[in-house]
């Protein structure tokens, strides 16, 4: 329970942060709301020599709407998100997402940045991310670059971050026309992380789909878009049996997550129904 | 103030624990203190080649590194067994050392190897990781089935086939003979899981030895401090037992993990008294997991024979019982004494015989946990009717009804005499379960399973009941049944010469409400004001004697030692008040806190009384000054408790999700003190009994690393995950102790689990399913439903 010995920084500004990374290299570790990083800390899984505390940067904690975009600065606690009325109103999913995360105590204290850049596997963040085709914006000495959330997750707690940059903001794409949106989660029963999460988003135009987005965190090493399942929906009425047929494809090809709680085939099996109550409710929010 | 048993008062203890103020083992920080940090095998099973420690011995802060060898060099014995159980040939049970520091071998993941003494926790957990241990890892074994096998590893040279003892119980010539000619047997195979017991205030341990008067404190998070003297004095440390003080503060939860004594508590003793200053060591959330002693873990064959009526005629059980790597201080009593002899349940069986053999595996050792071998019988009588019931086409209830042992009140009619060595006390089953059944409305409740099975819904309907034996124990049936220690309580009443009374108790609080509940019977029997009285337990300097909390004894045990003073008091203060009122002692009567002469108004109040007393200027010629009295109280037979359960799922069979809707519980726990301290009770053990049903089981991989030792990875019961309870009672007065009462810390536990599990294989009825092992979790219901094991 107590980590090893090491400095603490407080930055005030990002320019600041990124500085003490610099100098520091990949002897500093960022701490946001610290709820995935303190507990690894303490067993000694983690162990940076140098803490810089970015929870405090002013510039890092907002959530806007800008040019049919939402902003969300990267220290946004998922509390804000949650209870953001122009999130609920815009892209209610994203409101479900942050509701869905850890307990009352770790959405007050845990950021939507830190939850990305940590890049869990089973965290709920990067199917909304993949889902809604988010893009994040990424800072370090040499400025500002841009990346997708597609790009973004490379693996199991890897991400295409570098050493000395910070995620700033997360961009969301608001959506269009007659979409509805939902997030589906069958929790893991002692973390409370997602065994399988399911972020979907339902376009309809004419009566068929036009657009769907289904993305699975938990599933795999990392969050994917599923495109089998928004290919055969795609072009069909939302109803109940197109949605069936096409949850069905769902995780088909993936590279499937086992454990204790959920073997490959039952995770499989999760991400059908998941899908199927994800796009459901997608269709009721249309 | 009379009249206040039977009253909800609220808990006096909750206000120092709700602001904060609860004053803990890790709390204390002695002068000079020092902070000890354990270094644990990673391995379950590994010899231990070399133990480098120069560079951390050189480092910032560190005092003292001790190993194995020099635990072994100063000829430490290992931390005792509390109770011997014998092979059937009469042998003795194998009973390896368990060392405070292992020297050669580490036989669990976790097993103690050295300690790291430094002058901050930080330090001493920074000097830890510098110690080099070269390990050999070996092959473990895990399960105890596996364990009994040939060739299979061992875990103490000396312990052919890992087996500590083979018991049995019951009569197995009759059993066999008439599981021979029984109508229909209902077999049951299955595995009562390992649970991990989880107080919330991790185990903590001070030792202080003072040398200038050459005596040691001990403060330990323990339900047991008086019992953790004994042990530690006579078997362990070979110290005298006058020199040594063991405080108990207020303890976070223990659900039996904190009865036992532990390697801990000795080695900081020792070591506080090789350095000379306090030593702290307090248990991280991993080491909690990894060894407080873990509970169940039974591997079982158990068959009932029923006749063409559907009558009971045998009961046959087989039980592996996993006793882990070493036998901690009650281990083999679990699964023979407190399990063997419960098989009888509320039923007439005739004929019964069980068969268990305790092993040792490369896993955390294994003792008593909420229920302690009570669930473990009552899962398997109530899994095995349930099944029965659904083999033989018949409802569940109607062949308990059917079964059920008629009522007796241990007064007008005799104890029930088993067919498995207890004598039960008093009972009447059919109320219970009649209770329970209106409770949550069962005829209406089987209409709507069946409405809704046309209709794909799966609603399941599960049954318990449950008989324990608490208040443990009468010490000579004890004896005799192996226990290394008498199983009796204390209690000293000191009656204040202003009319205030302490009283001192050996029964210790770890979260049951004590200061509560045995104020009101002080307070009602001597008709003062609760604020009046003061409860003093867990410190071995200030109560005479304890026997310690578990098994739900503190009220039937502790409490009647207490009423045997109160008695005392009351009797002594009759003679003064008689003195007083110049009357005779015979036309005294004793209510509302005064002595009054009969058909008088003459009257002396139990605040004068207890001042003259201690004031005697004018008082019995021939009396004793003072009002101050020590009892021991040592039952005459255990208590014996029983409820109806009733469960409500609802199982999605998409997911294998199972919806606990309702749990209506009636249950008799005797005459009750403080109803919602019981209804509290019963609350948590509901809790932790369906925590066993559907959510909790420690998992050990092949090589015995326990691979869910957190809460990211082990399942515990929450809020959310359950219905609100509904709880009502029945009252069957216990005939032999004087309050009529029979303990409620367990029942909840017990009853619980088999009725979620019945209630869900109910459910799964239409599936031709008939068993499924707990958890019963959504991925085994799912492939069950899908036939996909």
């Amino acid at each position: 329970m107590i980590p090893s010995k090491f400095d603490y920084e407080r930055a005030n500004t990002i320019d600041e942060a990124i500085k003490y990374l610099v100098e520091y290299g990949d002897e500093a570790k960022l701490l946001a709301g610290g709820h995935s990083l303190l507990p690894a800390m303490k067993l000694r899984l983690n162990n940076p020599v140098k803490l810089v505390d970015i929870n405090r940067i002013p510039e890092l904690k907002y959530i806007k709407e800008e040019d049919d975009t939402i902003c969300i600065g990267a220290a946004t606690t998922h509390y804000e998100i949650e209870s953001s009325e122009l999130i609920k109103g815009k892209i209610s999913m994203l409101s479900q997402i942050a509701g869905s995360i850890g307990d009352v105590q770790v959405r007050n204290m845990g950021t939507i940045g830190g939850s990305l850049a940590h890049a869990d596997p089973a965290a709920d963040w990067p199917a909304g991310m993949l889902a809604t085709d988010a893009v994040l914006v990424l800072k370090g000495p040499d400025g500002l670059r841009t990346i997708n959330a597609h790009d973004f997750f490379l693996g199991l707690y890897t991400t295409s971050l570098a050493e000395n940059e910070i995620i700033t903001e997360i961009r969301i794409p608001i959506p269009h026309g007659n979409t509805g949106t939902a997030y589906t989660k069958c929790m893991q029963p002692a973390s409370r992380f997602a065994l399988v999460g399911c972020a979907a988003i339902i376009s309809k135009n004419n009566g068929l789909c036009d657009n769907v987005k289904l993305a699975f965190t938990g599933v795999s090493a990392n969050a994917f878009r599923d495109a089998a399942v928004e290919e055969a929906l795609t072009g069909h009425a939302p109803d109940v049996d197109n949605i069936t047929i096409a949850a069905e494809k769902a995780a088909l090809d993936a590279d499937v997550l086992s454990d204790h709680f959920a073997s490959e085939d039952y995770r499989r099996h999760l991400a059908k129904v998941y899908a199927k109550r994800a796009l459901m409710e997608a269709a009721d929010n249309l | 103030m009379t009249n206040i048993i039977g009253k909800s008062v609220k808990r006096v203890e909750d206000k120092r624990f709700i602001t904060g103020k609860g004053r803990y083992t890790d709390d204390i920080v002695l002068p000079g203190m020092l902070y000890a940090q354990i270094i644990r095998s990673h391995y379950a099973h590994a010899k231990i080649l070399n133990i480098d420690t120069s560079e951390a011995e050189v480092m910032e802060g560190v005092i003292a590194i001790f190993t194995g060898k020099d635990i072994a060099e100063a000829g430490i014995n290992g931390v005792p067994c509390g109770w011997q159980v014998d092979f059937k040939n009469g042998d003795t049970m194998k009973e390896p050392p368990h060392p405070l520091l292992v020297a050669d071998k580490t036989r669990y993941m976790g097993d103690s190897v050295a300690v790291v003494i430094a002058e901050s926790k930080a330090l001493a957990k920074d000097a830890a990781e510098m110690v080099k241990i070269d390990y050999e890892p070996l092959e473990a074994v895990v399960h105890a089935e596996e364990a009994v096998e040939e060739g299979a590893p061992l875990v103490h040279e000396d312990v052919p086939n890992n087996i500590s003892f083979d018991w049995e119980l019951g009569d197995r010539e009759k059993t066999n003979q008439a599981m021979a000619q029984a109508d229909h047997i209902t077999t049951l195979e299955f595995v009562n899981q390992r649970l991990i017991p989880n107080a919330i205030e991790p185990r903590s341990a001070i030792g202080d030895y003072d040398s200038t008067n050459d005596k040691y404190t001990l403060y330990t998070s323990s339900q047991n401090p008086h019992l953790i003297r004994l042990l530690m004095c006579a078997f362990v440390l070979g110290i005298p037992e006058h020199k040594v003080r063991v405080v108990s503060p207020d303890v976070g939860g223990g659900f039996g993990s904190k009865i036992f004594h532990y390697t801990e508590e000795a080695l900081m003793t020792w070591c506080s008294r090789q350095i000379g200053k306090p030593v702290k060591w307090t248990a991280e959330r991993s080491e909690s997991f990894m060894t407080d002693c873990h509970g169940r873990d039974h591997v079982t064959k158990a068959q009932m024979g029923f006749d063409k009526e559907g009558n009971i005629v045998g009961l046959r059980v087989k039980t592996f019982a996993n006793l882990g790597a070493y036998l901690s201080t009650f281990g083999p009593c679990v699964p023979t004494y407190l399990h063997g002899t419960l098989l009888q349940g509320l039923y007439t069986t005739p004929a019964i015989h069980v068969d268990v053999t305790g092993v040792f595996t490369h896993t955390t050792p294994v003792d008593a946990y909420r229920g302690a071998g009570r669930p473990e019988a009552t899962y398997l009588l109530e899994r095995l009717i349930d099944k029965a019931a659904l083999e033989m086409d018949v409802d569940p209830a109607a062949l308990r009804f059917k079964n059920f042992i008629p009522p007796f009140d241990g007064v007008n009619q005799p104890g029930y005499q088993t067919q498995v060595a207890l004598q039960y006390d008093s009972g009447n089953y059919e109320p219970v379960l009649r209770r329970a059944m209106d409770m949550v409305g069962y005829q209406e409740l089987r209409q709507e399973q069946a409405q809704g099975r046309e209709n794909g819904k799966l609603l399941g309907i599960g049954i318990s009941t449950y008989i324990e034996a608490c208040g443990i124990a009468p010490s000579a049936v004890v004896g005799a049944l192996g226990a290394r220690a008498g199983l009796y309580e204390s209690a000293q009443v000191r009656v204040q010469p202003t009319g205030k009374v302490s009283v001192y108790v050996g029964s210790h609080s770890h979260g049951q409400g004590h200061e509560t509940t045995f104020a009101q019977i002080v307070a009602d029997k001597f008709g003062i004001a609760m604020e009046d009285v003061e409860i003093i337990h867990g410190d071995s300097e200030s109560v005479a004697f304890g026997m310690g909390t578990y098994g739900s004894r503190s009220l039937a045990v502790g409490g009647s030692a207490i009423m045997k003073g109160i008695e005392k008091v009351i009797e002594k203060g009759a003679k003064i008040a008689a003195h007083k009122l110049e009357a005779s002692k015979d036309d005294l009567q004793f209510e509302d806190g005064k002595w009054t002469v009969k058909g008088t108004d003459k009257s002396i109040s139990f605040g004068d009384v207890a001042l003259t007393a201690y004031v005697p200027h004018n008082y019995p010629e021939g009396l004793e000054p003072g009002m101050d009295f020590a009892s021991f109280y040592d039952p005459a037979n255990f208590t014996y408790p029983f409820g109806a359960h009733i469960a409500v799922v609802e199982v999605d069979t998409e997911t294998g999700k199972v919806d606990l809707k309702k749990f209506v519980a009636c249950d008799d726990v005797g005459n009750v003190i403080n109803p919602m301290i019981v209804d509290g009770q019963i609350h948590g053990g509901l809790v932790q009994g369906i925590g066993q049903a559907l959510f909790e089981g420690a998992i050990y991989d092949e090589s015995g690393q326990l691979i869910n030792g957190s809460y990211m990875d082990y399942t515990m019961p929450r809020a959310d995950d359950l219905p609100s309870f509904e709880t009502d009672r029945t009252v069957t007065p216990c005939p032999h102790n004087p309050l009529g009462v029979k303990g409620a810390g367990e029942a909840g536990t017990i009853g619980a689990t088999p009725a979620v599990v019945n209630a869900v294989i109910d459910a799964l009825a239409p599936f031709g399913i008939k068993d499924l092992e707990m958890p019963v979790t959504p991925e085994k219901v799912w492939k069950a439903i899908h036939n996909n094991p």
